[in-house]
């Protein structure tokens, strides 16, 4: 009895031990650096957390290609060295993929990496230099600021005809991008850059950069700053009195601005890129999912890392393989429709530099809430 | 002139906040030889106690006595208790070590139980603002440096006009006299504590509403805090005020009419400047203490 028993539990603890062993080669490695901590910590925890859900959702649907996606996230501190060191480690392991960061400054130091070692990065950064410098391997989840640019710069011509335009922008590698692709643009559609005005990460006190933008005069004023110093800034332009229309890229008008700001966002305007208030029921269906899971309202940064990871799932079985080359081969040019893949909410492309273009929209702060007031098309199908 | 006007009024309220954080860097260096890296931290933190009362249904003038209370009793008390004493044994370096390493618990700590995301925080006074003489000053901007200047004067008071501050005073001067003289100076250390942990307090309730409630909010705020207390002088209380009042306003002017860019490289040369021309602090004194 006793060795009938014995000889039961040693079968059944050997079946456990290969149906551990079965499970342990059933995953798929795809690591994710991000910024938890740090000046970017909402940036990176909006991504993480999307990111997470598709996971999980994927993962509850038998992963991809039959592998569960396995995902460990690195703090990068919001500091491009610790992202470097970060990326360095999950390297070591041979990820498939890796996701993040969401800081330009970062990926343009984690990008000739990844490219070194053939491995799609999967980025939220926005600055253009990210897809200028030949790095094969790296995809945007949202627009870079060479697309996103001249829709808002359209935007000021066409619709609030200025003749001239004051630039507020965060000095780091995305404010500093921004400006220099806005005002290109703007010298592109002769309208004068009437003040150029430069602000600290984390700045708190904007009353000098209104008073300058006061004695400037301009017909609008053009702001581009992460979303803590936008609120500070709106608020200060508010109580100086600023009557030029405040116009803004996705931040600007993000319902998290908006909430730290109070009524001083009301009337802004600009191009919004990616919002949970898209008037698309996917994307609304997501951030219904979001607030459920989270407590907490989407941003932008959030469908960035939800519609990359269902991007990778996609491209992967198109390919049928974990192979990161044949990855980024397939993945330029690629066009993914809701139809085909419902997790990317929104019908996107990659061109051959790994830049996104999918439809965007114009909206402006009304009653303490972001209104889109108007759909563009994506760049390709213009 | 109402632009200089806006950013005098505007340094005037940062500064004199700069100014209450970095008094609490001289009361702790002139009573126990304390080098708090954290003081950072120890205002960003006040703010988020009062976030949580609010949250449990606090009224905020309940909350912030809440906050202050559990300031005094967490970074004044408990600090010294857990962190100074032990340490202070083994010299002033490990205990500036132990301080920078509870700044990073400390924000990290905010970070992972409330949230990384900014919080609106509620103000003193409701949004208002006032013109003089073509200039818009918002009123939260008075009443912080009303409540700035009026808790500095308080502290002048208690420092000078009551025994108890003179037994603190004897205290930072010469411990061993002031014991032989009946002061109980490890109880006047603890007081130097406590009154740390309630200007810290009154800061965080006056600059949350400006900076929102954030877990990296001590980073600026202590190094501006640390800056003004060496320009100012480090062994003096009114340098320490002094140095608050010229970082703030120095920060908006050089803003607006030098350079955007360069605004925070001005503080550091001056900074620079001193410790050449004057090691002691503008109102600093050579190798006196006094509080």
């Amino acid at each position: 009895m006793l060795r009938t028993g014995f000889l039961v539990s040693l079968v059944a603890a050997s079946i456990g031990l290969a149906g551990t062993a079965h499970a342990q080669q059933k995953t798929v490695y795809m690591p994710a650096i991000l910024e938890l901590s740090g000046a970017g910590a909402v940036s990176g925890t909006n991504f993480r957390d999307g990111m997470l859900m598709a996971i999980d959702e994927i993962n509850k649907a038998g992963g991809i290609l039959g592998h569960k996606i396995e995902t460990p996230v690195l703090d990068t501190q919001s500091d491009a060295g610790t992202s470097r060191a970060q990326l360095q480690k999950v390297l070591d392991n041979n990820p498939y993929v890796v996701f993040g960061p969401v800081f330009s400054g970062s990926v343009l130091v984690t990008q000739l990496m990844t490219m070194k070692a053939e491995i799609p990065e999967i980025v939220g950064g926005e600055a253009a230099a990210i897809t200028q410098k030949n790095a094969s391997y790296v995809f945007r989840t949202s627009f870079g600021q060479q697309f996103s640019m001249p829709k808002i710069a359209n935007y000021i011509h066409d619709s609030i005809k200025a003749k001239s335009v004051a630039v507020v922008w965060v000095n780091n590698d995305f404010g500093k991008g921004g400006r220099d692709n806005f005002t290109k643009e703007m010298k592109d559609r002769g309208i004068n850059v009437a003040a150029d005005i430069s602000t600290e990460v984390g700045q708190a006190d904007f009353s000098a950069d209104v008073v300058k933008l006061k004695g400037a005069n301009a017909d609008a004023v053009f702001v581009y700053l992460n979303e803590e110093e936008s609120a500070r800034f709106l608020k200060e332009a508010k109580k100086q009195g600023i009557k030029a229309p405040l116009i803004g890229e996705t931040t600007l008008l993000g319902q998290k601005v908006i909430d730290l700001a109070g009524g001083a966002a009301e009337g802004v305007q600009g191009h919004v890129g990616l919002t949970v208030d898209a008037p698309i029921k996917a994307v609304q269906d997501f951030a219904a999912k979001f607030k459920a899971r989270y407590n907490y309202v989407c941003d932008h940064n959030g469908i960035k890392g939800y519609t990359g990871v269902y991007f990778v799932k996609y491209v992967t079985e198109k390919i049928g393989k974990f192979d990161g080359k044949a990855f980024a081969e397939k993945a330029h040019g690629i066009t993914i429709t809701p139809q085909e893949e419902p997790g990317i909410l929104m019908e996107a492309k990659w061109d051959k530099n790994g830049d996104i273009d999918r439809e965007s929209f114009l909206g402006e702060v009304v009653d303490g809430k972001q209104k889109i007031v108007k759909t563009l098309p994506m760049l390709s199908k213009k | 002139m109402a632009s200089f006007i806006q950013l005098m009024v505007s340094g005037l309220a940062t500064g004199a906040i700069y100014a209450l954080i970095a008094i609490g860097f001289t009361l702790l260096w002139q009573t126990s030889q304390t080098i708090n890296f954290a003081q950072g931290e120890f205002v960003m933190l006040p703010a988020f106690f009062v976030l949580a009362a609010m949250n449990m249904g606090a009224p905020y003038w309940l909350a912030a006595l809440i906050g202050i209370a559990l300031s005094v009793v967490i970074l004044g008390v408990l600090f010294k208790a857990v962190i100074v004493d032990p340490m202070i044994r083994h010299g002033v370096l490990p205990l500036v070590i132990t301080t920078i390493a509870l700044s990073l618990f400390l924000k990290e700590s905010v970070k992972d139980f409330y949230s990384s995301q900014a919080q609106p925080f509620p103000a003193l006074v409701a949004p208002r603002d006032l013109h003089f003489l073509g200039a818009v000053v918002s009123l939260q901007s008075i009443v912080v440096l009303a409540v700035a200047v009026a808790t500095v004067i308080g502290l002048h008071l208690l420092l000078n006009k009551t025994r108890l501050g003179r037994c603190m005073q004897a205290t930072a001067q010469n411990p061993t006299v002031a014991r032989i003289l009946g002061i109980p100076v490890g109880r006047m250390v603890l007081y130097t504590f406590l009154i740390n942990g309630a200007l810290v307090a009154i800061a965080s309730l006056l600059i949350s509403p400006i900076y929102l409630a954030k877990f990296t909010n001590g980073e600026a705020l202590g190094m501006a805090a640390f800056i003004a207390a060496i320009i100012g002088g480090f062994n003096q209380v009114r340098g320490a005020i002094l140095g608050g009042i010229i970082l703030g306003v120095l920060d908006n002017l050089s803003a607006a009419y030098l350079s955007s860019s360069y605004r925070g490289a001005f503080p550091l040369v001056i900074l620079i400047a001193v410790i050449l021309f004057r090691p002691q602090g503008l109102l600093g004194r050579v190798e006196e203490r006094a509080v």
